[in-house]
């Protein structure tokens, strides 16, 4: 579904981050993305979304669509989203004077169009998000709020999968949804992701801690150092991670 | 990556009022003088004291220096070079009925949008729409005359109630008020009279169309609403124009007086044709607006979205005398490409316990300027005065520019007064975060843009307010990228 191939980014007129990473992500799969602070983890989930501050140097991202493999470089960030492309972001952005509600709605409706699908009217749309927000036990007065604005650390983030929850998306990477989370929250966030695993879909999970993979199983498991992928393997590699650090990886 | 945005079929879809109509008129000769006062009063067979009136305007008015104060620049307007006066041609005794209205100035108001056939009768809504210099349909007079509203172009007005014009005309702006004011009175040439009687719940909303069609000609039009106690009435005003590559001059005069528990909603969706990228061309929207609470308990509320004149110049204000009365501006200005808009209000607690309202949201884009300029003025007398002030402004791109002038005259140590002012960008990141929700950049900006005029959009008409929204959408495209 996804195929990363010697992928080297930097930040625009800026230090390279990215290194040649190489990463496929099939259909149904979790991953999980682990490694030390500076590795290039969040940076490799930005120039998936597009981030205009990232620019790609060498390598592509092939994405299948309608049984195609096209370039997402090709795409702009809008078509990533619409094709099934998602970030949960790592610090989401305060969207002032415009309601949860309003900004859910108007991309959920752009997806719709997008795949020549009938758009749903507030009514409709309330009763679909209601049923989302259940699902991550979201308190119904959210809907009113401005996006993200004096919202907690907390419920950043839970809105960041009500959002997943909502746009269905494809392959989302989830960069560091754990972090800033206390036990409780992220349990529900863990189990409102379970909730959207399906056969059709894959999660890229990034995340600094093995904790949140207690909760969201992953088939695989990555560790990156300078920009690249240095050893792949099964849940047991988080476990060894927790236990011995990063040192006998980069090394 | 592919670019953002075609700008050139957006550009050619930006101003869809742009066209020219093709109407014979009669028009003056070009200049201002005396006799150009008395020919225009002669054309509208005026009585003597409406006459001496605009004479006394027109004296005052040579004697005065253009205001230089706002925070616009222009080059010098030579008035000489103008026409002060252009009709289209009709019959000489004037249409009776829509039907001795010209066809093709009837596809126009079609064009614009604008309902003035009796099928529209259903729409609620009673229109006066005035083509350059005179009005040329009021419709629903019937409807509204049934329960004592007056609602007919100012000519008629003059001639059918004089005894109420010459009660009310300049009572609220004085002829001496200032330059545009002056000039205005001196050379106005029509506009709209409305007149609540007493009680009386307007049953529609009024409102007037106001069109420039022909080259070189100003726009001076005045609008006079007086609500009697214990009345409402809810006035809407839009404005649009060809393009052209001369400017044009629209200075008009809007007086409103509310007596006892009666109240005034006025709102406008200003659209005159801007210019164009470069700053050529565009309409010079010199405007004085002004309400008075003559009575206790009264209300009048301006509603203005903005989007349109190369430069506006313009402050809806409210002089609060009687108790308990209260003022309020809500307005959305924005400005793209070469625009330059200073525009604000004035609020004047003169009553007891009077109490003002101003939300402002500015929003420039491109290399316009866009500035604030309020004043709230509290009295000896006024004590209990109350005023909250909120003044934001959003700047989209980083050519343009954003000023904020509050003025503040206290002279009652009970009154409270609140002021808050924001300025904001729209962020890379907050572009970003939209965008990889499907939202491509218009619909982003758009949605952010929305979220930031919604205070003001909902004071709106709600068909004002789908019409606001889809203006201030179809300004922003081309000027996001």
């Amino acid at each position: 579904m996804l195929e990363i191939k010697d992928l080297c980014a930097r930040v625009v007129d800026g230090d390279a981050i990215l290194e040649g990473l190489t990463m496929t992500v099939k259909a149904g799969e979790v991953h999980a993305i682990m490694g030390p602070n500076g590795s290039g983890k969040s940076t490799l989930a930005k120039v998936i979304a597009g981030h205009p501050d990232y620019e790609v140097t060498s390598g592509s991202i092939g994405y299948e669509i309608n049984r195609r493999t096209r370039d997402l470089l090709e795409l702009e960030p809008h078509e990533r989203a619409r094709e099934g492309v998602f970030l949960a972001f790592q610090y989401p952005v305060e969207v002032p004077g415009v309601s949860n509600s309003v900004f859910l709605r108007a991309a959920f409706n752009e997806i719709c169009r997008h795949h020549g699908i009938e758009e749903l009217d507030p009514i409709d749309f309330a009763v679909l998000l209601k049923d989302k927000m259940a699902m991550l036990e979201m308190d119904e007065s959210f809907v009113n709020r401005a996006v993200n604005v004096d919202f907690s650390g907390g419920e950043k983030k839970r809105n960041e999968i009500l959002q997943m929850a909502v746009m269905s998306p494809r392959v989302a990477f989830l960069d560091e949804t754990d972090s800033g989370l206390d036990v409780d929250s992220m349990k529900i966030v863990a189990s409102g992701v379970n909730k959207l695993r399906s056969e059709n879909n894959a999660i890229v999970l990034i995340t600094h801690y093995q904790r949140l993979l207690n909760y969201i199983k992953p088939d695989f498991v990555h560790i990156i150092a300078g920009g690249k992928i240095v050893r792949s393997g099964g849940p047991e590699l988080a476990h060894e991670v927790e236990e011995r650090g990063y040192d006998w990886l980069v090394k | 990556m592919p670019s953002t945005i075609d700008i050139d079929s957006k550009l050619a879809e930006e101003y869809r009022y742009g066209f020219v109509s093709d109407i014979e008129s009669e028009t003056i000769p070009r200049g201002l003088n005396e006799d150009i006062v008395r020919m225009i009063s002669a054309k509208k067979d005026e009585p003597e004291w409406m006459l001496e009136y605009r004479l006394k305007a027109f004296r005052f008015w040579k004697e005065q220096p253009e205001p230089t104060w706002a925070n616009v620049s222009y080059p010098p307007i030579d008035y000489e070079n103008l026409y002060y006066y252009s009709a289209p041609k009709k019959n000489t005794d004037g249409p009776k009925s829509l039907n001795d209205v010209d066809a093709e100035l009837l596809a126009t108001f079609d064009r614009l949008g604008v309902p003035l056939g009796e099928r529209e009768r259903l729409a609620g809504v009673a229109v006066d729409a005035v083509f350059d210099s005179v009005s040329v349909a009021t419709t629903h007079q019937e409807e509204l005359e049934k329960c004592g509203v007056i609602f007919c172009s100012f000519s008629e007005a003059v001639k059918n109630h004089p005894e109420l014009v010459k009660k009310y005309f300049g009572s609220v702006v004085p002829y001496t008020d200032n330059f545009y004011t002056a000039l205005n009175s001196a050379v106005f040439s029509d506009g709209s009279f409305c007149f609540i009687p007493k009680g009386v719940h307007c049953p529609l909303e009024l409102s007037t169309y106001f069109r420039i069609n022909a080259a070189e000609t100003g726009q001076f039009e005045r609008t006079l609403i007086v609500a009697e106690d214990s009345s409402y009435v809810s006035y809407l005003e839009g404005c649009t124009a060809p393009m052209r590559d001369e400017n044009q001059l629209h200075a008009a005069v809007v007086e409103l007086v509310a007596f006892d528990d009666a109240e005034i909603k006025y709102s406008t969706v200003q659209n005159w044709y801007a210019g164009d990228a470069n700053g050529k061309g565009g309409i010079y929207n010199f405007v004085t607006k002004r309400g008075k609470c003559q009575g206790r308990n009264s209300k009048i509320s301006w509603t203005q979205v903005e989007a349109g004149a190369a430069i506006t110049w313009k402050y809806p204000s409210v002089l609060l005398l009687g108790d308990n009365s209260v003022g309020e501006f809500y307005s959305v200005a924005l400005t793209n490409n070469m625009m330059q808009a200073d525009t604000g209000t004035k609020m004047i607690h003169v009553g007891k316990n009077t109490s003002s309202t101003i939300i402002s949201k500015g929003i420039s884009c491109d290399q316009s300027h866009n500035s604030y300029r309020g004043l709230v003025r509290v009295l000896p007398g006024a004590s209990g005065a109350r005023n909250r002030s909120e003044c934001d402004s959003m700047l989209v791109g980083n050519q343009c520019s954003a000023n904020t002038f509050p003025y503040l005259e206290v002279e009652n140590n009970t009154a409270v007064i609140e002021h808050e002012a924001t300025t904001s960008r729209i962020s890379a990141e907050q572009m970003f975060y939209l965008e990889s929700r499907g939202l491509d950049k218009e619909g982003a900006v758009s949605l952010l843009v929305n979220g930031f005029c919604k205070e003001v959009f909902k004071k709106l008409p709600l068909e004002f307010s789908v019409e606001a929204v889809k203006l201030l959408e179809m300004k922003l495209e081309g000027s996001v990228g």
